[in-house]
């Protein structure tokens, strides 16, 4: 029996003030599994977990989330999708003016009506699997980088999401840190039985990790494969991004004018 | 004559009209936004009152927190009309009247419109500031994922602890004005205790005067919290987009006040007349 398609998106397209940023994405995401967008800066990856969270709508085609199409939900029923899912930010988007512990609560004192000691236990628990229970009286100004992305993602799945969508998980980490995270994504993932969606341009990590990958450069896929199809492939936008060369595909060059005509070396 | 000046001419002229024009609909375009913004506010606004804990925690913020300064202007403001008045009222041998000057320039003009501007600068600037870096750190998009609308949560509690403070706060400086004009006036220059107090009961009425200051100060709340709420939301996250929405904040809260405040003047009068 072939694994159930948790998140399907059927050839999304997407344009932001007049300049396409995604043409005709498809990609099918089994329940359980844990895959990578993969793509240099600015090619559209982050614009594309915005559409699946439903935060942005498709201009084309459309992205259905346990069989039900985001950009057609009521709000009302789009925020009952999103209580179960979440997404972890790039720098954790802690909420400054609260605790460590208040940051993990928020979800449960806005959605639930547990007594306190339950939603400390519960706190305590998602604190304790991101080995940051010891930092719950502190302020997320007193967090590191890697640590305050741990209490991000002991947020992020505090209400045992089904999805979970990771923004740049590695951007900025230490090797230990990334590794950390790495480490807990997968082990999160198992526990929970949930799913996740890492978008991310760092390969060594995600290739470690992950189920599936896919690639994109301008707005379309141009490769997708299992991590050990990947190390193998040909494709000259893959090869150029896992072995991180300078120039191929994605040219080194910013689009510019013929070099000896800006200098004024020719007329 | 060759084609080029001439079309070189003819756009030295279109240029500054079309750039007048585009301004003038991107005007448009935000009061509309803003009018959006605020019945979307007024929509959200359940969760304010019913978990009236999120108002009272900005209302120290932006209201508590703002009662140094306007505890301290008041008090001086007040001891200035005293010195202005009697100096004045002097000449007419009228110094009695000090207390009528003094309290009805306040709880008319002064302890509003002042109240105003103190507050627009002292808690506009900070909500301001605060709802915009919470767009910048993707804070308020972070709340929308968890399925939480940032409009009920961040800007509504905002929006009304404003109005609630924004009155209290110019009923303060109007008392605290009065009391420095009685410091001045009958303490230091001897004007007369029974006098100063008891004109100022005869002669300010409290429905054309202290209940229409009132008015003057709900609006003028509404006014600033509106504008210090949605520069917030509609600042680009960047450090530039902050700071710059910060000052329009103050700007236009300031020019909105006194122009709000001519306004609301003039109808009142003329219903008094």
């Amino acid at each position: 029996m072939p694994p159930e398609i948790l998140v399907d998106v059927e050839s999304v397209g997407f344009t932001y003030d007049r300049r396409p940023v995604l043409k005709g994405i498809s990609m099918r995401i089994p329940r359980g599994s844990i895959v990578a967008i993969m793509g240099a800066s600015g090619s559209g990856k982050t614009t594309l977990l915005r559409i699946i969270g439903g935060q942005l709508k498709p201009n084309e085609g459309r992205v259905t989330v346990a069989g039900r199409s985001v950009a057609e939900l009521p709000l009302d029923d789009l925020y009952a999708m999103r209580r179960r899912m979440s997404m972890l930010y790039q720098f954790g988007a802690l909420f400054t003016d609260m605790t460590v512990f208040e940051n993990v609560a928020f979800p449960l004192r806005e959605h639930t009506k547990l007594p306190e000691e339950m939603i400390r236990d519960l706190v305590l628990m998602k604190l304790e699997a991101v080995g940051m229970r010891g930092a719950h009286r502190l302020m997320p100004a007193e967090l590191s980088g890697g640590m305050a992305r741990r209490v991000a993602l002991a947020r992020a799945v505090v209400l045992d999401p089904m999805l979970v969508m990771y923004d740049e998980p590695f951007a900025g980490l230490d090797p230990i840190a990334m590794a950390t995270i790495g480490t807990l994504i997968r082990t999160l993932n198992h526990a929970l039985g949930s799913t996740s969606i890492i978008v991310t341009h760092d390969v060594f990590e995600s290739l470690s990790i992950v189920d599936y990958l896919y690639f994109i450069s301008d707005g379309v896929i141009v490769g997708a494969g299992t991590p050990e199809e990947i190390r193998r492939s040909d494709l000259p936008y893959v090869r150029q991004f896992v072995h991180g060369e300078a120039d191929g595909p994605v040219p080194f060059h910013y689009p510019a004018p013929p070099y000896p005509r800006d200098v004024g070396l020719v007329q | 004559m060759s084609a080029r000046p001439r079309l070189e001419r003819r756009n030295r002229i279109r240029r500054p009209i079309a750039t007048l024009g585009r301004r003038m609909i991107d005007g448009i375009w935000r009061v509309g936004t803003i009018t959006r913004f605020f019945t979307l506010v007024l929509g959200s606004s359940g969760t304010s009152f019913a978990r009236f804990r999120l108002v009272m925690r900005e209302v120290y913020f932006s209201g508590v927190l703002s009662l140094v300064i306007i505890v301290v202007s008041g008090l001086f403001i007040g001891m200035v009309l005293g010195l202005q008045g009697f100096e004045t009222l002097q000449k007419y041998g009228a110094t009695e009247s000090i207390g009528v000057l003094v309290a009805l320039s306040l709880v008319r003009e002064l302890g509003p419109v002042v109240a105003g501007l103190l507050f627009a600068s002292r808690a506009g600037s900070a909500i301001t500031a605060e709802i915009g870096l919470m767009k910048v750190t993707e804070q308020l998009s972070a709340m929308d994922m968890m399925a939480v609308s940032p409009m009920a949560r961040v800007i509504a509690p905002r929006f009304w602890a404003g109005v609630i403070s924004m009155p209290l706060l110019s009923a303060l400086f109007a008392a605290m004005g009065v009391f420095g004009g009685y410091v001045v006036a009958v303490v230091i220059l001897g004007v007369d205790n029974g006098a100063f107090w008891s004109q100022m009961q005869a002669a300010v009425d409290f429905r054309y005067d202290v209940l229409n200051g009132v008015v003057k100060s709900v609006v003028f709340g509404f006014a600033i919290t509106v504008i210090a709420t949605f520069e917030g939301y509609d600042a680009p996250p960047t450090a530039e987009g902050v700071s710059r929405a910060t000052t329009r904040t103050v700007v236009s809260s300031a020019l909105t006040v006194l122009a709000l405040d001519l306004v609301l003047t003039a109808f009142m009068l003329r219903n008094q007349g």
